[in-house]
């Protein structure tokens, strides 16, 4: 049985604990948004994600979308949530409110995207586009593409789209084929075939905007000759009503592993009308505006979905009667013990904790930066903040989402037989879990970006925003016995750093084949970092905390766990890393 | 017309409640709670009323320590225009909550108390009657229908076997029952806007009331486990263990 509660202690304790809310709201000129404000939008958005949002996940799964003839419709259940989404004006939550957004912070909009994505994955996909296509536009749209179309997409009435794939180009762009031709009244006309297109066609709003990635007809080969037109499925009128239809057609849906309720569809675009939006030929760059956003909540999307699991084995293992525990019986008045008795349950449960809990705090400072990065109040935080969002982007969605698999399927696990049957929805979460390591660039591609990309941009300079703060944490509590195996996990990342430096200098294949355990690595010391300072957190308020004293306790606990169990793997990541490409690019290809 | 709608803070419906451990009552330490799911009921049934034109302002209440400022805030987003805190360490019994709320009525002149039937967690069902009888005022208790004309409000009242009409001349008391309606998600806006409604904070003093129980608890336990049950192997078996064991036939 999937069981969801926003997790509301954790998240309050991230948020106004951990990461000090008031003195960043302050710093980012939201004095405004108290923590009062925050915790009834949490709480009130963690009732709609149990009560509305849930209930509809295992029938959307069960069911599916639905393709007939163009026309697509979603599992039943699907519009009458969404409309209640949009009417509770969840869709504007962090959206600007020059075009009718609530102008929340992203620390506030990440928590919410969490649960969202924790009670109902294919739901959340519908308006997670929607708003990474409203980023897009935001950062790139002239005015009156802005003035035109954000206001109804923030409102939720219109929804978004962003289309770059095709049959023969999804990692290389620069095969795109899909054409715009320039017309004289300064719009285009598009033609081409787009696959795996989310959210692409369905039935739940009354117009879906397509940010699509085509080439001009003068323009160089390559991923420099590719530029972005909006393109709505229905011209709106003068009166912004949808009008006539537009050229852009589903030609069918995918039958996916999971994912079900979330509609992926082939679209065909047949001198579909469009407008530029932003530079011509610099359309890649306007969609990574997007892309960059969507990685991020992709990342979300497994912290999610992770918690959900998370909670559902917890519930299992309290109830399920089986055998006993190995120092005598617990409950002699039962049949059996549950199974919460058992140290491989226990393995288990504290393992998907540790990585729950500590994704949710990084994902949270991660959000802080996504605010800073905005809102700072001078040159230099802003700068400091865009480079600690570019290095870790690629970790949040790598780590995470690999995280997530990993974890979902551990719950499965609790569950025996039980989880592997249908019935209790457990296998759903592990077929949604799995889709969000592949898409918005695969995690072997976020993990070439962060060693091919990230760690050489500036001299390094992205590296600092991160590996400063976790040094002098540790120089500042060298005292701390708790403090080595961070110390020591620290270490073997910064020899991974030097050594991939130098060696993937001299051989890109190096840099290459060392890659996906860098990235764990770092992501393990990031974890690391957040639970060594949910440590200090948890000691400082647990003399006063009272009634609170068990959650902090089981910080504690937790953090412990991670420190003793998980953090170790780090050794392990450096010396595979250490050993080279050799054995990995040894063999002929005709010898596999 | 205007509406009092109180509101009670209670240990939410999805927690599984547990005694102390030293059994003087309920524990409530680090439990979640919310307002009580009859007064949500009420709330949302003023705000309907609202929204058709029948009352012009709607006046959330909650008596109980600084933290139900929290439950009428939730009123607030859901609709409600402001709210009166009532603000006490004690636990107050119906009754006393019920002189409470008559000198807030003889105050504000409402032409409506809509509230919940019972809260969840003691289950009294009396604040209602209770209030109606201190003001004088007709009472439709268990609504599940709440219709207002003029000056009289019909209330469809669940009973045992089915359903009473009653007509009601205002002002006077309706209390909630499960099925009057369902009760809307609070939209992101309006929690915005609840944040800057006013909320007034008075005493019991203040209403001339002492909110000290005039109950005292001996002891509060769990109910007795429910036994496992058993297989039989036949009717007659079965009619054996009826008449012989439980003795019911």
């Amino acid at each position: 049985m999937q069981i969801y509660n926003a997790p509301l202690r954790d998240m309050r304790f991230v948020m106004h604990e951990l990461h000090g809310s008031a003195a960043h709201l302050d710093r980012i000129g939201k004095s405004g948004v108290t923590s009062e404000l925050i915790d009834s939008i949490l709480e009130e958005a963690g009732k709609f994600a149990s009560e509305v949002l849930l209930p509809i996940n295992a029938s959307g799964d069960e069911e599916g979308c639905h393709y007939e003839n163009g026309v697509v419709r979603t599992p039943r259940g699907f519009k009458q949530a969404y409309d209640q989404f949009r009417e509770s004006g969840w869709s504007a939550l962090a959206a600007p409110a020059e075009f009718g957004g609530q102008d929340l912070p992203d620390i506030v909009g990440k928590m919410v995207e969490e649960m969202q994505c924790s009670a109902n994955l294919s739901f959340s996909l519908y308006p997670g586009l929607t708003q990474g296509a409203t980023l897009a536009l935001l950062g790139h749209g002239s005015d009156e593409l802005k003035a035109r179309f954000l206001p109804k997409m923030i409102e939720g009435v219109w929804s978004g789209t962003m289309n770059l794939t095709e049959a023969h180009c999804g990692t290389d762009l620069g095969l795109l084929r899909t054409k715009a031709v320039p017309q004289e009244d300064g719009s285009y006309r598009i033609t081409g075939a787009k696959i795996f297109i989310s959210s692409g066609e369905h039935d739940l709003t009354e117009n879906i905007i397509h940010l699509v990635l085509a080439r001009l007809p003068d323009a160089p080969k390559g991923v420099k000759g590719i530029s972005m037109f909006l393109v709505p499925k229905f011209l709106p009128t003068g009166d912004n009503k949808p009008g006539p239809r537009n050229g852009v057609t589903c030609a069918g849906i995918e039958h996916k592993m999971g994912l079900k309720a979330s509609a992926t569809c082939q679209l065909v675009f047949e001198d579909a009308v469009g407008w530029l939006v932003g530079e011509p030929n610099r359309g890649l760059a306007a969609m990574f505006t997007m892309m960059n956003a969507e990685r991020l909540s992709v990342g979300i999307q497994g912290l999610g979905v992770a918690e959900t699991a998370y909670q559902s084995a917890v519930h299992y293992a309290r109830e399920r009667l089986q055998g006993r525990a190995l120092s005598g019986p617990r409950r002699p008045d039962l049949a059996a013990d549950p199974i919460i008795v058992h140290p491989d349950v226990r393995r288990t449960l504290m393992t998907i904790r540790a990585y729950v809990e500590g994704c949710r705090a990084l994902s949270g400072w991660v959000a802080q930066a996504l605010d800073l990065e905005k809102l700072g109040p001078d040159p230099e935080t802003r700068r400091a903040a865009e480079d600690f969002v570019a290095l870790m982007t690629p970790v949040v969605k790598a780590l995470f989402t690999d995280l997530a698999f990993e974890t979902s399927s551990m719950a499965l696990q609790v569950y025996g037989g039980h989880g592997y049957i249908r019935d209790h929805g457990m296998e759903q979460l592990v077929r949604d879990a799995r889709i969000c390591m592949i898409y918005e660039g695969a995690n072997g591609i976020q993990a070439l970006d962060l060693v091919g990309r990230k760690l050489p941009a500036h001299m390094g300079r992205m590296l600092r925003g991160f590996f400063h703060p976790v040094q002098a944490f540790i120089e500042a509590n060298a005292a701390d016995p708790r403090i080595m195996p961070l110390a020591r996990a620290f270490g073997a990342l910064q020899q991974a750093t030097a050594h991939i430096a130098q060696a993937g200098l001299k051989d890109p294949e190096e840099a290459g084949a060392a890659a996906t355990d860098y990235l764990r690595l770092l992501g393990l010391v990031a974890l690391g970092y957040m639970w060594a300072r949910t440590t200090q957190v948890a000691e400082a308020k647990l003399p006063t905390a009272n009634g609170d004293a068990s959650f902090y306790q089981s910080k504690l606990t937790t953090a412990q766990f991670f420190n003793e169990r998980l953090l170790p793997q780090a050794g392990a990541l450096w010396t595979a890393i250490k050993a080279g490409k050799e054995s990995m690019m040894a063999l002929d290809s005709a010898a596999f | 017309m205007k509406l009092l709608v109180p509101v009670k803070r209670v240990v939410d419906y999805n927690v599984k409640v547990r005694v102390k451990s030293d059994q003087t009552g309920v524990e409530l330490t680090g439990v979640k709670m919310s307002m009580n799911p009859f007064d949500e009921i009420a709330v949302e049934e003023a705000v309907r009323l609202k929204e058709k034109g029948i009352a012009a302002e709607i006046v959330a209440i909650s008596i109980g320590p600084a933290a139900c400022g929290e439950t009428i805030r939730t009123a607030l987003a859901m609709g409600a225009d402001r709210g009166i805190l009532v603000e006490t360490e004690a636990s107050p019994e119906p009754l006393a909550v019920a002189k409470m709320l008559r000198a807030i009525a003889e105050r504000e002149q409402p032409g409506l108390v809509i509230m919940g039937k019972q809260a969840i967690d003691d289950d009294m069902n009396a604040t209602g009657q209770m209030l109606a009888a201190l003001l004088g005022w007709p009472q439709g208790t268990f609504a599940s229908k709440v219709e207002i004309a003029g000056d009289t409000a019909t209330v469809t009242r669940e009973v045992d076997g089915g359903l009473e009409t009653v007509a009601l001349t205002l002002p006077a008391v309706v209390t909630a029952d499960l099925r009057l309606n369902e009760p809307r998600y609070a939209s992101l806006p309006n929690i915005m806007k609840a944040r800057k409604k006013p909320i007034e904070t008075i005493k019991p003093a203040d209403l001339g009331v002492d909110p000290a129980p005039r109950l005292t608890v001996l002891k509060v336990t769990e109910p007795p486990k429910r036994q496992a049950g058993r297989k039989v192997g036949s009717v007659a078996e079965l009619v054996d263990k009826l008449r012989n064991e439980a003795k019911v036939i």
